[in-house]
Formats: structure tokens, C-alpha cells, sequence
């Protein structure tokens, strides 16, 4: 992988955090280049995936990575937590599945929001890797 | 954070002008639920055009607060979804926010004033 252009950390330790984490990365995204669908989409999925850190290992970090080539805008983000990680990540990603009174949309449709979506878990380290990417010129 | 809460005779005008933490959703949650409560209000619109992201979590807490809201006898209207927050939420997969949704908040002060007419309060005094 070539260096990143840019990195960012944005530790995720309070609820307003997630407020904070959403709108740093909304201000990335526009200075890559992303339309603003895609900063919001963007934006959405940090706001699912920082609240996932709060609510299951109560603090964790988000790490943002412009890694943009010569023909493509890339934004890599990876939240990671030490929390007690996520007995069964396929029933995680089910529609509906829920264990924080939200509507069970967090995992599934997060990844339905950007274009790579992985996840590892296992106890004391859960991290979940995001990336959007569209053709240079494009977004 | 506090949301003010106007009221217009029966209806109730309520804004989200910054980002809201969950905290401040719920706070805002129970504002409007105690308002309404409190003035017996036969509607309230809520404009969210200001919020750029509603992710699954504020949406969850809209949809129930005008699930209580219609509980408690009051008419709900959101107006002012962004065109890009309605991509998104479509896009995760659920029409999100139960309620009727209309453009801005004029609109939805007349909306609510026609549902309030059709269920014929007899002291709704918001029509001539």
C-alpha cells in the first residue's frame, strides 16, 4: 500500500464523540472530493460505527486514512475497540438484529452505505474497516 | 442542548438546528413528549432540515417520539429531510422514520391543521 496522504485519529471515549468523529470525517471526505450524497453516507456509517464502540466496549478509536491513488479517491477508516468483542458477527449483520434498542440497521446497513465493509472480532480486540472509493474525476 | 419548543395555539413548532448527541435526543425526546402533555397539543411538527445526518439510532428516536406523541392525542409532521439524509436512510434499508414527512415547516403547519380539522376537535380555534 502506498503512504497515505493522510491519517487521522479520533478517539472515541463519550457519546459526543460520536457527534465529533461524523463531522471530521464529513470534512475530510469534502476535502477529498466526495459529492455530498457521499459524505453523507460517510458520515452516517462513522455515526453507526462510533456508537457501536460506545455501546459495546465503551471507549475505542477511529482511525481515518486518505490512501487515494492516481485514478481513484479512497477513504479507508478502521474503529477499533478492546471491548468484549462480537459473539457472532454473522447474526450481527442480520437485518433487525439488535442488542442496543436501536432499529438493528447499524451493521448491515452501514455496509450497505460504502463500498468495502470488513470485521474481526474476537475478545479484547473488535475492529471494523470501512472504505469508500470512487474514480478520480467522478465524485 | 437544549431544543426550544414554540407553541402556535394547539400546534407545537419545534426545529433541530445542530447536530444532536444521543444524550440530547432523548433529553429532546422527552421534551416534546412533556410539552405536549402539558398544553394538550393537537399537533406538532418537528423540522429536522438542519441535520445533515440522521443515522439508525435518531431515527429510531424520531419515529418512537411521534409513536408517543400520536399516543398521547397530538398529530405529528416532520418536515425537512434532506434529500441526501432520505438517500442514506433508504440506502440502509427501512423507511426509518414512521411519521408523515412533508418539505418545510409552512407546509407542515398546514398539514397539521388539516388532520386536526378532519378529526373535528371542537375547540380547535387554528381555522377560522
Amino acid at each position: 500500500m502506498a503512504k497515505p496522504h493522510f491519517e487521522k485519529s479520533i478517539s472515541i471515549e463519550a457519546s459526543s464523540d460520536i457527534v465529533r468523529a461524523r463531522s471530521e470525517v464529513r470534512t475530510i471526505a469534502a476535502s477529498m472530493g466526495f459529492g455530498s450524497a457521499d459524505q453523507t453516507r460517510l458520515a452516517t456509517a462513522v455515526s453507526e460505527l462510533a456508537r457501536n464502540i460506545i455501546q459495546n466496549a465503551g471507549s475505542g478509536v477511529c482511525e481515518v486514512t486518505d490512501i487515494s491513488s492516481t485514478e481513484s479517491v479512497i477513504l479507508h477508516i478502521v474503529f477499533q475497540d478492546n471491548g468484549p468483542g462480537i459473539p457472532d458477527i454473522a447474526l450481527a449483520m442480520q437485518d433487525g438484529y439488535s442488542t442496543n434498542g436501536g432499529l438493528g440497521a447499524g451493521l448491515p446497513g452501514t455496509r450497505r452505505l460504502i463500498d468495502g465493509f470488513s470485521i474481526e472480532s474476537r475478545p479484547g480486540l473488535t475492529r471494523v474497516s470501512i472504505t469508500m472509493q470512487r474514480e478520480s474525476g467522478l465524485c | 442542548m437544549k431544543i426550544p419548543i414554540l407553541r402556535l395555539g394547539r400546534i407545537l413548532l419545534t426545529s433541530v438546528q445542530i447536530d444532536l448527541s444521543d444524550n440530547d435526543v432523548l433529553q429532546f425526546q422527552s421534551d416534546v413528549v412533556a410539552q405536549i402533555s402539558e398544553v394538550e397539543a393537537l399537533g406538532i411538527a418537528i423540522d429536522i432540515s438542519a441535520l445533515d445526518v440522521v443515522d439508525s439510532y435518531m431515527a429510531r428516536v424520531l419515529s418512537d417520539t411521534a409513536g408517543m406523541a400520536r399516543m398521547l392525542g397530538a398529530e405529528v409532521i416532520i418536515s425537512g429531510i434532506q434529500p441526501f439524509v432520505a438517500m442514506t436512510l433508504i440506502e440502509m434499508g427501512r423507511g426509518l422514520i414512521g411519521a408523515d414527512c412533508v418539505f418545510n415547516l409552512e407546509q407542515a403547519v398546514e398539514r397539521l391543521n388539516e388532520r386536526i380539522a378532519e378529526r373535528g376537535d371542537k375547540f380547535s380555534y387554528l381555522r377560522d
